[in-house]
């Protein structure tokens, strides 16, 4: 648990963030809160040769209303983003996953861009993103430019970020009035990573649910969004037989993973009942 | 989420003993001012580091460390071959059986490494991170040879050898038998049969393991500074081992965060790290890494137990047999072949029987090897013939709480031998489980559970019970002998009574989080009459506390602290004389109290302790003859074991759409005998559940085909936090020990051994309708969901 040698920078704007990504080449990192990344050097699973630390960049930190949209800067702490107001107000599902993230020490380290940045299907951010219609504001050699949820996450741990690019911030378009969200994560300790989490936003008007939003966390190698599941319930009517029927579809265009913390029929398995719970919570049904 | 439950009262009584003093330890440990192994410093100190094999089990064709040691920083770098000669064979204590196979055990190995983190080289450099990097540039190429995992398969004809010299991959077999069991079950109207499987375990003390060598050249002598449990034990194989004179040798274990008996041992590091520092002439350090030492430190538990109970159809029991695979691992540490042993005893537990027969067969396995793991056989024990009585109950169609009853010792039976050649001194096993009964509302618990089988209710309800008793205070140094282990079971104290009438205590046993200096010093304030705050206790240090069998088996407070009360009774005694001659009466007309002597019948000619302390110290008035000292030392070697026990009660909520098992609720009531503080028990218990709670819901040490461990990493071994565990209820129930003076019992490892079958118990209760008889540990959710559907164990799921 002894990382090799790297060299180390602290840049404080975003534009010298990236000049420094771009001369050190391929081989250099971006350190966000170093939550996943710290634990990867120690282990010396990784060895870039500079780490480029983003933690002085003021303006890559905090949230803010753009008109239809909450946007989280990236290098928002986790703890500060679960009591941030916009983000509890327009955003709850994202305020209710990451309050399930690991534990209050990592909670108050990590940060919703290196989180997302970081792309582990089991990690419950992803997915809530994919749910959510986000999208990711990224800046680098060539500019600003702006990546949708749907095409950020490549593929396990691969994101759609350029070389010497860097995730500046999040734009979440707001889900207000009638929407209600929750997340439901299975681990099997408080702080182990999701075996399966369905993230899911209702919109409910009387007795139908006029629009959900559902995202699955590590049933594939990227977060997955359950677009059967949306079109099921889709002006459908609130009550507990239809959400069940409808999560059945949570397992339709997934690819999970078998591994020590579950099989993939498992965790196929899993996804319905999550799904089911899920939607019921966020709909306020049972 | 654990509520925060109100801790025993510290109510002053006047009595030290059984006051719920606060911890004095503590108030050093909560503000940093610890000294761990790894925060000593010394001057000229290096840094060495281990490169560890990959592989589970391959021949050695090449070690290269020069591009190692071209590296600037880097001190030296030694192969196993190059240091072969000095390092010499790790020790083992405990040979069971004249025939044991006990192989050469290289702290490097030389021509092959025989589990994934065996270590092959070693580095030495200026800082750690140095070292580090100088693993990295040796190159060492591996010849693979087949990897030996399964238990079954390593003693199946044909299979590829962990030791090829030794030409069997069987360690040993150790028979043991009271009365006649082929007899028993014949007679038996019932006979019900289960294999039980207990998974490897990693023990994960709070500080990792750690050395430091601090050598001087000119005269010889080397101080090992140690993470460990037996700084006595150390010194005396570290002498053995490599022959330096014993007496050149001074262990010292620092401040020690916990060890659970995975410090309870003699390791390649320490080893190592002494002849390094003698090569080089300067001091070495070497601290381990989480996942280095997931691989380096020993595994607990890791058994195949096949047992049988034979029992008439009214529920009596007759007979047990007990088959068990131990699984050895890689080589033999210090007491690995021993561990079961412990065990071999406990299977009839509380119960009456007429017949047992167990045996126990070593095996060798291309894994990290394993050792003492809190309770070290009992915990095995404990699980199997718990487990099994549930069987046996559901097979009579009988109430679990109501079979053991009618079968286990009623204590107007005791001292009882048991049908294992024990004798437990005292108990009273009727009165815990009804004290726990009344706690847990287990009728009303039993009614919810009808009631949600009667609805269907995807949430089921199981309860759980333990009844379980453990041989602990280790050991009698007799019983050892017959057991042929190495060395004895017996502890020493000594008193020093200071000119100012302060006390010093010296205990061999040497404290790694227990809470000794605190129970120590409330046992000497009451038996010399001193303040508490008046004593200190000194321990962990060769120097200092220079005799001592160390700590393990929960034989602190029932041999050290027994030894300290004959070592208080030496003083006073001597003190009692003294006063006498000091105030012109006879020795017989002199009595103690509370620190005071006064002579009967003269209640104003009277001295205190202090006062004789100080007037022993000027020693200007002392009787003819006497030595001008106040001090004494005393060893105790206990005549028999203590047996603990107590009621386990565990009600588990399992969802049976997703398999996953919640603690709804648990309840014990222990019985430790005595007690000295019931801070420091109720704290002893509720780590102890919390280690066997993870053992039944979490932990699990898995290795694939191929030997590597596939939870190296505290990512993928799942440590329970007190955010996963409910909230404890517990109790006592006292019923003090007649074997020693103190009525005391032990408590270290009660809850660890009590609490597994509790919880497996209440979730094979909650599935019993849907056909599961058994669930393989851990009982993860995907375990319950697979035996919820295929009406199997689980135990093929992961």
């Amino acid at each position: 648990m002894i990382p090799a040698r790297v060299e180390y920078v602290a840049p404080h704007s975003v534009t010298e963030a990236v000049g420094a990504l771009v001369e050190a080449g391929e081989d250099a990192k971006v350190l966000a809160g170093g939550q996943s990344l710290l634990p990867v050097l120690r282990l010396r699973m990784a060895y870039p040769s500079v780490l480029v630390d983003l933690g002085r960049i003021d303006g890559m930190r905090g949230v803010r209303e753009e008109g239809s949209s909450v946007v989280v800067g990236a290098m928002t702490r986790h703890s500060d983003v679960i009591d941030d107001p916009l983000v509890r107000r327009y955003a709850a599902l994202l305020a209710s996953a990451t309050a399930t993230v690991a534990d209050p020490q990592v909670r108050h380290r990590g940060t919703f861009g290196g989180a997302l940045a970081h792309a582990d299907p089991a990690g419950d951010l992803p997915a809530v993103a994919v749910a959510l219609d986000a999208e990711m504001v990224a800046e680098g050699p060539g500019g600003r430019r702006t990546i949708p949820a749907s095409e950020f996450f490549v593929d396990y741990l691969q994101t759609a970020l350029e070389p010497g690019e860097i995730l500046c911030e999040v734009r979440i378009p707001k889900l207000d009035g009638e929407w209600s969200a929750h997340y439901e994560k299975f681990n099997r300790t408080a702080q182990a990573w999701a075996i399966v989490g369905v993230a899911a936003a209702v919109r409910r008007s009387n007795g139908t649910i006029v629009e959900a939003r559902v995202g699955l966390t590590n049933m594939s190698s990227t977060p997955v969004r359950a677009r059967g599941v949306e079109a099921a319930l889709a002006g459908a009517s609130a009550d507990a037989a239809t959400v069940a029927d409808a999560a059945t579809r949570a397992v339709e265009g997934t690819n999970p993973p078998s591994d020590l913390s579950g099989q993939a029929d498992y965790r196929s398995h899993l996804a319905t009942v999550l799904t089911r719970r899920a939607v019921s919570r966020a709909a306020h049904i049972g | 989420m654990t509520e925060l439950l109100a801790s025993p009262p510290d109510v002053d009584t006047g009595q030290e003993i059984g006051r719920a003093r606060r911890r004095k330890e503590d108030a050093k440990l909560v503000n940093g001012q610890t000294l761990w192994t790894d925060s000593i410093n010394l001057p000229g100190m290096a840094h060495f580091a281990l490169l560890r094999s990959p592989m589970a089990h391959a021949r050695i064709t090449s070690v290269d460390v020069s591009a190692a040691r071209a590296l600037p920083g880097v001190i030296a770098a030694f192969s196993g071959a190059d240091l072969a000669d000095q390092l010499g064979s790790l020790p083992t204590a405990w040979p069971v059986t004249p025939e044991m196979v006990s192989p050469p055990h290289p702290p490097l190995a030389v021509d092959e490494v025989r589990y994934a983190g065996d270590a092959v080289a070693v580095v030495v450099a200026r800082d750690r991170y140095t070292a580090a990097d100088a693993l990295e540039a040796i190159s060492v190429d591996y010849d693979p040879l087949p990897a030996v995992v399964d238990l079954e398969a390593a003693l199946a004809e044909g299979s590829p050898l962990v030791h090829a010299d030794a030409g069997t991959n069987r360690c040993y077999v150790w028979p043991f038998a009271g009365g006649d069991y082929a007899a028993a079950k014949a007679a038996a109207d019932v006979v019900v049969r289960r294999r039980f499987v207990q998974q490897r375990l990693l023990p994960t003390a709070m500080e990792p393991r750690a050395v430091v060598v601090d050598p001087v050249a000119a005269s010889g002598e080397i101080t090992v500074y140690s993470a460990t449990q037996i700084p006595h034990v150390l010194r005396l194989m570290l002498a053995l081992t490599i022959g330096i004179p014993e007496q050149k040798i001074r262990v010292i274990a620092p401040d020690v965060g916990g060890g659970f008996g995975s410090k309870l041992d003699v390791y390649a590091e320490e080893v190592i790290g002494v002849v390094l520092a003698q090569k080089l002439g300067r001091p070495v350090k070497w601290t381990e890494s989480r996942s280095e030492g997931y691989q380096a430190t020993i595994h607990g538990r890791g058994q195949i137990q096949d047992i049988e109970i034979a029992a008439r159809r009214d529920g009596t029991i007759l007979g047990m047999s007990v088959d068990l695979l131990a699984d050895m691992g890689a080589y033999l540490q210090l007491v690995t072949a021993g561990v079961p042993l412990l065990g071999a005893f406990m299977y009839p537990a509380i119960y009456k029987m007429d017949a047992y027969s167990f045996t126990c067969t070593g095996v060798f396995t291309t894994k990290t090897p394993t050792d003492a793991y809190r309770g070290a056989g009992r915990p095995e024990a404990t699980y199997a013939v718990e487990r099994i009585i549930d069987e046996l109950a559901h097979e009579l169609g009988r109430d679990p709480v109501d079979l053991r009853r009618q079968n286990w010792i009623r204590h107007e039976e005791f001292p009882y031998t048991t049908i294992a050649g024990l004798t437990y001194d005292s108990g009273n096993y009727e009165a815990a489980t009804a004290k726990a009964l009344a706690l847990f509302d287990y009728d009303g618990l039993r009614a919810e559970q009808a009631a949600r089988r009667d609805r269907n209710d995807p949430v089921q309800l199981g309860i759980g019970v333990s009844t379980f008793t453990e041989m602990c205070g280790l050991a009698p140094s007799r019983v050892l002998g017959s057991l042929s282990y190495g060395a004895g079971g017996w502890e020493a104290a000594g008193i020093r009574m200071l000119p100012t009438g302060k006390v010093e205590v010296v205990t061999g046993a040497s404290a790694h989080g227990q809470g000794h200096e605190t129970a120590w010093s409330q046992i000497a304030a009451d038996l010399l009459g001193v303040p508490f705050e008046d004593v200190e206790v000194i321990h962990g240090d060769t120097q200092s506390s220079p005799k001592g069998m160390d700590t393990y088996g929960s034989r602190s407070l029932v041999v050290g602290g027994v030894a300290l009360h004959l070592a208080a009774g030496k003083v006073v005694d001597k003190a009692r004389r003294i006063a006498a001659h000091l105030l012109e009466a006879s020795e017989d007309d002199v009595q103690f109290d509370k620190g005071v002597f006064s002579v009967k019948g003269s209640p104003e000619a009277k001295l205190t302790i202090q006062e004789v302390a100080l007037a022993t110290f000027a020693a200007h008035n002392l009787p003819d003859g006497m030595e001008p000292s106040l001090d004494s030392d005393a060893v105790y070697d206990p005549e028999n074991f203590s047996y603990p026990h107590g009621t386990h009660l565990c009600a588990v909520e399992v969802d049976t759409e997703t398999g996953r098992s919640t603690i709804r609720s648990y309840v014990c009531v222990d019985d430790v005998g005595s007690v000295i503080n019931p801070l420091i028990v109720e704290g002893q218990v509720h780590g102890g559940l919390a280690q066997g709670i993870a053992q039944a819901l979490y932990e699990e040490a898995a290795y694939d085909a191929d030997g590597n461990l596939l939870t190296g990493t505290m990512a993928d071994y799942l440590l329970p936090s007190a955010a996963d565990l409910p909230a404890f209820v517990t109790d006592r129930t006292e019923t003090p020990a007649t074997s020693n003076p103190l009525g005391v019992k032990g408590v270290g490892e009660a809850g660890t051994i009590a609490s597994t079958p509790a919880v497996i118990n209440a979730i094979v209760d909650a599935l019993r309708p849907f056909g599961v008889n058994d669930l393989a540990m851990p009982a993860t959710p995907e375990r319950v969901w697979r035996a919820l559907h295929g009406g199997a164990d689980g135990g093929g799921a992961r």
